[in-house]
């Protein structure tokens, strides 16, 4: 219980700690806690930021998708028109086309009758004069009658 | 303890430090009796009271070292965790208490609160346990008669250490209070207060009531700081060699004095870290003080 030079040597020591955790401790430690606590702080700005991205991306992607449907709207409206007007293109060629098939149907039995008429005019002839011939039994003269005849035909 | 020993010898002996010094007569020894210690003089050493606040002393640089060296700003390790913890706490004390700035204060508070409490929790330590074991090294390894080791292993219930500790702290008071105010502005602060007077025959009469004053209150500071540490932890010690005492008088008060002691022990937990947390506040609120420059 004697105070004694024990005091001074714990003064130095004293003294000397203080030094060592000033120096080699404690700015250490406040460095790291320091940074963590920027990181943190960072990382809770970022979240909110990310948060706002989020919220505005998703108001834009609400957005994308409404223009999309109307777009898509349009789309299938004006395919529903080109349809109906290619259909209705389609029915004016086939009325058309129709008309002139018949047409040449037509023409074409007409030739055929005036090609029929022709050959039935020969043969009348033929037979007129082969009939002729026989109700005269005479030899006439075929070619002087022919033109007669000829004509006659041609007024059938 | 070999022969029968009274319970004055017991006590004696555990309030005993292991003294070293130059003894008029033996020369350069350790103190085989309290009353060689005393003949020493000034100039001798508790080697056990130094010893162990030193090895306690090194402890914590080492394991706040170790922290701080692999400090980093990711996720904290076990260790590194609790290290922050301290830190964080000392680092609030310090924002709270003092209002400059004086990147030392902070590691000031933090040593003596560490140290204090690591010297305190010896306290602990069942109290036989190291004497013991010094005295059976002492006596088989370094021929000493081992009723004549003594060995204190609470440091601050050693008065030098507590007032090594408070006088360090007072020079730095003093050192801080000539720097941040100058000479002429300290000894105005010892002197012009609390009395003052427009009068200059008056304010003669009152400048060495002033300093009177100013200088016990100066002076009381690092006192009061070794004392109440001191005090409470030589009581709290003191106690523990009672209860310890019982383990000797039979079954009932050897059971008795067993719960006894786990109790004062609980309770003693909150004051060995009451008692490092108060002489950290008081020293912050001390360095404070020196650093206020206009507030008279």
């Amino acid at each position: 219980m004697n105070i004694n030079a024990t005091l001074i040597g714990q003064s130095i020591a004293f003294i000397l700690f203080v030094w060592f955790t000033k120096k080699y401790v404690w700015s250490f430690l406040m460095a790291a806690m320091e940074e963590r606590k920027q990181k943190i702080a960072d990382g809770l700005a970022a979240a909110e930021r990310g948060k706002h991205e989020q919220e505005l991306a998703e108001k834009r992607a609400a957005e994308v998708i409404a223009e999309a449907k109307t777009q898509a709207q349009g789309i299938i409206s004006k395919a529903e028109k080109r349809a109906s007007e290619i259909v209705e293109e389609a029915k004016g060629n086939a009325r058309t086309e129709g008309e002139r098939l018949l047409a040449a149907a037509n023409a074409e039995i007409e030739q055929e009758v005036n090609r029929a008429k022709e050959d039935l005019r020969g043969q009348v002839v033929s037979l007129a004069v082969a009939g002729a011939g026989r109700v005269l039994k005479k030899e006439l003269d075929s070619k002087a009658h022919n033109d007669m005849l000829k004509d006659l035909v041609s007024q059938i | 303890m070999a022969d029968a020993i009274t319970s004055t010898d017991y006590i004696k002996h555990h309030l005993t430090n292991l003294t070293y010094g130059n003894h008029p007569e033996n020369g350069w020894s350790f103190a085989h009796t309290a009353q060689e210690a005393k003949e020493m003089g000034f100039w001798a050493f508790h080697v056990d009271s130094l010893a162990w606040s030193l090895v306690l002393g090194l402890i914590f640089l080492f394991i706040f070292r170790r922290a701080a060296k692999k400090a980093t700003s990711g996720v904290p390790s076990g260790m590194q965790n609790f290290v922050e913890w301290i830190v964080d706490f000392i680092d609030d004390s310090v924002r709270g208490s003092f209002s400059g700035k004086n990147p030392w204060v902070a590691p000031i508070a933090l040593t003596i609160f560490a140290w204090i409490f690591l010297m305190n929790l010896m306290d602990l330590v069942a109290i036989d346990w190291l004497p013991m074991l010094a005295q059976w090294v002492g006596g088989t390894f370094l021929g000493m008669d081992p009723h004549h080791v003594y060995f204190k292993v609470v440091p601050t219930t050693d008065p030098n250490i507590t007032f090594g500790l408070a006088i360090a702290v007072f020079l730095m008071m003093l050192y801080y209070s000539i720097k941040m105010k100058g000479i002429g502005g300290f000894t105005g602060e010892l002197t012009l207060h609390p009395f003052s007077a427009k009068n200059p025959l008056l304010q003669a009469i009152f400048i060495p009531i002033n300093f009177l004053l100013e200088f016990v209150s100066l002076i009381s500071k690092p006192v009061s700081l070794a004392l109440r540490l001191f005090g409470n932890m030589y009581a709290g010690e003191t106690i523990f060699i009672l209860i310890a005492l019982m383990y000797g008088a039979g079954i009932g008060f050897g059971i008795f004095g067993g719960v006894l002691q786990l109790g004062w022990a609980i309770f003693h937990i909150l004051i060995i870290t009451l008692q490092a947390f108060i002489f950290m506040t008081l020293t912050i609120v001390y360095l404070d003080m020196a650093h206020q420059t206009s507030d008279h």
